[in-house]
């Protein structure tokens, strides 16, 4: 079970909820079964089948690069937040 | 699952400092540059910019250019393809399409001064420059909007038409707010209600520039075969080549980016700006290479600075020295066109503190000023004068230490960031424990002479390092030299950084190896050199390219000794297998019978180069009677993880402390009421030199990267931004007055002193 970080603009969701359990093997898992569980979330994270352009996942401790295609260890914790570049 | 590593101390090549291997050819003047490129019948392009920060363009009239005598080409935004209104993965971040093209040449609009609107290509710079100017503008100028609350004031005009604006999840019309964003943790209000002490401070700070030495270029030829060919001075060959073909609809597989050597970019090469027109000129000129390159004013005027803007910020904390709660509204100013440094501002503002609860509310505010661009730890610098600002009241006001504070408070493994994810290893609590245990902290500030006055200031700050992917090719030589082709730009010698780390595993002096750069159809894909990225994932695909080098290697020797792979060992730059042993470079010589060249590549597509801390401490002087500043002493501690090039670690420290202080105590976008630059040279738009700046002492405190065989960290962007709080905070100790506002320059120390 995969504990996801609610952006705060998607907790309007799940009744202000800053997290929420959602059972995954993989992100795109993830994005489906949150989708199912509260509707209106999925247009916010993805886009033509990949993660919307400007938006990182973080999974674990790290941004991950593999996109939808990203593999969950068991309990582990997902952000979505804004895709960052330096100077 | 991402892969960690354990990491050894004893290094042969790693943490030494050789040579850098295009050092020659830079101090002797033989290194090729944008401004340097030449092509059989080369042609100069050049634009005609905006006068007024904000206009409508009623009509363009380009006939006096087109019957100008050696003039072949005439560009306006209607020569460019229609663009969606799509954004866009452009290798080196998202491009909105219509905006981008938009902010290369106008269309309708002007969103600020120097604002490009029409552009010719003749035979040679001076014809181009005079057909340039005869091009007819008709305006309906508008009034102009100089910073964010004249952006967000009831009723102010809309910069960017059509504008839709994502205020926390809602569409909002009519706005200069491209988007508001929020990260929320825990019951901030209770907290403050909670708090023994709360200080709510309002902080702002100009629009300033990086500085470059060299200025944009580009040079271009579109063939008759439709295969474009560019030359630009650029942080990353393959972002021009992805904003390019975006722009221009152009197949990326017809544009070939040649790697030039750059003259500085800190964040701000990482955006087209030329490239495009230098493209189709060429194609409107009948294939002829055209090459532009802007004057100091354009750079400044119309390029990408780090933006300025204002930050609210609010600290709740007890008498025992513990942060109850934080909450900040970062208001950044976007530039004319959405996408400011605010994001990242975000992730940044709260990563020194352990905090139990916290609210960050991000705005991302356009105003009539260049689109604003990285700079150096884009965003936090201007997060960490607003929260080091309150930090050091509550110290000042409660009696703590202000070390000690940051250290009961400080971030560490298991703390969250603003935005709620997690830290792996973290080294900010060493930095902290070696600026206390540090000379420079531990000696008096010392008397000011008769009619100055001195103050000491220290402050924090985080970045959180960049990823992404870069490949490596090695090729072993005959003579048992390495050819090495990498894809990132050398700003700062990562060349030999790049190297140092395949030299580290395969046991052949770097001086052995020839790194070079080449175009965008003969390297993998390499993402821009910033974020500080290039050393943590280049070196990892030459670390890795390496590794596979003796995989390969390994095979050869037992083809050679009639044995089985399996029976071999490497270490140290030698095989052995059943008594027997060959250095890798004579084995060099001998590999024809085996399968002939022995080569390896590797490319890597990497999450993040593990989070950065600095701790800076600063001692400044200041002219009772001018206001004058001066820096005398500076001490920049930062976790290196582990320094490949100690030399060039330490350097990166120190260029960015330097264009810290100048953002602290001088640099601003001086900005008059129509909207323009009054500032656009060097003379007016003051940056510290070597001759303002005593020795920059560093401390790097090497706390390994897991994410790293050798530990690196990013280093060149977190010592940009402590500078900011420390030198205003030393100011304040100075003369007792706080500074809300940056630049600390003269004349707001001398209002102070009246005050």
């Amino acid at each position: 079970m995969a504990t996801v970080f609610l952006p705060y603009a998607l907790r309007k969701y799940a009744d202000g909820a800053e997290q929420v359990q959602v059972p995954a093997k993989t992100l795109r898992e993830l994005v489906d079964n949150l989708e199912a569980a509260y509707p209106g979330t999925r247009e916010h994270l993805v886009e033509d089948d990949r993660l919307k352009p400007g938006l990182a996942a973080i999974v674990g401790h790290v941004a991950t690069r593999r996109g939808l295609l990203q593999k969950l260890e068991p309990d582990t914790e997902v952000h979505f937040i804004t895709a960052i570049s330096g100077g | 699952m991402v892969a960690t590593y354990e990491t050894k101390s004893d290094y042969k090549v790693i943490g030494n400092s050789p040579i850098r291997h295009d050092g020659v050819d830079k101090v002797t003047g033989r290194a090729i540059y944008g401004g340097d490129v030449k092509a059989p019948g080369l042609i100069w392009g050049d634009v005609l910019r905006s006068p007024h920060a904000h206009a409508r363009i009623k009509s363009i009239d380009t006939s006096a250019a087109e019957a100008m005598d050696g003039v072949f080409a005439v560009l306006t935004h209607a020569d460019f393809p229609q663009a969606d209104d799509l954004t866009i993965d452009a290798g080196e971040g998202t491009v909105n399409l219509r905006r981008g093209q938009s902010n290369v040449m106008a269309d309708q609009k002007v969103h600020y001064k120097g604002h490009v609107v029409a552009a010719v290509a003749a035979v040679d710079r001076n014809t181009a420059q005079v057909a340039a100017q005869s091009i007819k503008v008709e305006y309906e100028v508008l009034p102009a909007i100089s910073d964010v609350d004249a952006a967000m004031a009831e009723g102010a005009p809309q910069i960017l038409e059509g504008l839709v604006g994502d205020h926390l999840g809602e569409n909002v019309e009519n706005t200069n707010v491209a988007r508001v964003f929020r990260h929320e943790f825990g019951n901030v209000d209770d907290a403050f209600a909670n708090s023994d002490l709360v200080i709510e401070r309002t902080v702002s700070m100009s629009m300033v520039h990086q500085g470059y030495i060299e200025p944009h270029n580009a040079t271009a030829i579109w063939g008759q075969d439709d295969n474009l060919t560019v030359w630009s001075s650029t942080q990353g060959s393959f972002g021009v080549r992805s904003q390019v073909a975006g722009l221009l609809h152009h197949p990326e597989s017809k544009i070939k980016v040649n790697y030039v050597e750059i003259g500085g970019g800190f964040g701000g090469k990482t955006v087209v700006y030329l490239a495009p027109i230098a493209a189709l000129l060429s194609r409107k000129s009948g294939g002829r290479p055209v090459k532009l390159v802007m004057d100091r004013s354009a750079v400044f005027e119309a390029t990408g600075p780090a933006p300025g803007g204002k930050i609210r910020m609010k600290i709740g904390v007890n008498k025992d020295g513990k942060i109850q709660a934080a909450d900040t509204d970062l208001i950044l100013e976007a530039g004319g066109f959405p996408g400011s440094a605010v994001g990242a501002a975000a992730i940044c503002v709260f990563a020194c503190y352990n905090l139990p609860v916290s609210r960050i509310t991000g705005y991302d505010v356009l105003v009539n000023k260049p689109k604003s661009a990285a700079y150096r730890a884009p965003g936090s610098p201007q997060a960490s004068f607003a929260i080091e600002t309150v930090i050091d009241e509550i110290c000042d006001e409660l009696g703590f230490d202000k070390i000690q504070f940051r250290l009961d408070n400080a971030a560490h493994e298991g703390t969250r960031r603003g935005d709620g994810v997690q830290f792996i290893r973290v080294g900010l609590e060493e930095c902290l424990v070696a600026a206390k245990e540090s000379d420079h902290w531990n000696t008096p500030l010392g008397d000011a002479p008769a009619g100055k006055a001195r103050g000491r200031g220290i402050a924090s700050a985080y970045w959180m390092n960049g990823g992404g992917k870069s490949t490596c090719d090695l090729m072993l030589q005959d003579d048992g030299t390495v050819m090495l082709n990498e894809g990132s730009a050398d700003i700062g010698g990562t060349r030999t950084s790049i190297a140092m780390q395949a030299a580290e595993v395969l046991g052949i002096p770097v001086e052995d190896f020839h790194p070079s750069i080449p175009d965008t159809d003969t390297i993998g894909f390499t993402g821009v050199t910033g974020g500080s990225r290039t050393t943590y994932t280049t070196g990892l695909a030459a670390y890795n390219a390496a590794q596979k080098l003796v995989v390969e290697l390994k095979s050869r020797v037992a083809d050679l000794w009639e044995t089985e792979a399996s029976n071999v060992e490497f270490a140290d730059g030698t095989f052995t297998a059943n008594g027997d042993s060959i250095g890798i470079q004579e084995l060099a010589g001998k590999l024809d019978p085996t399968g002939g060249p022995a080569t390896s590549t590797s490319s890597v597509n990497l999450a993040e180069a593990g989070n950065a801390y600095g701790v800076q401490i600063c001692d400044l002087e200041i002219d009772l009677a001018t206001g004058k500043t001066d820096v005398i002493r500076y001490t920049a501690v930062q976790d290196v993880g582990k320094a490949v090039h100690p030399q060039y670690a330490e350097g990166q420290i120190q260029g960015g402390v330097v264009q810290g202080l100048g953002w602290a105590l001088n640099e601003e976008y001086f900005i008059t009421d129509d909207g323009a630059m009054a500032n656009r040279s060097f003379l007016d738009y003051r940056m510290p030199t070597s001759l303002d700046m005593p020795m920059i002492d560093t401390i790097m405190v090497e706390v390994p990267n897991p994410l790293h065989p050798y530990g690196v960290r990013g280093i060149g962007e977190v010592p940009i931004c402590p500078p900011l709080s420390a030198a205003a905070q030393a100011a304040k100790e100075a003369i007792g007055k706080p500074f809300y506002e940056l630049p600390v320059k003269p004349g707001r120390i001398l209002e102070a002193l009246n005050d």
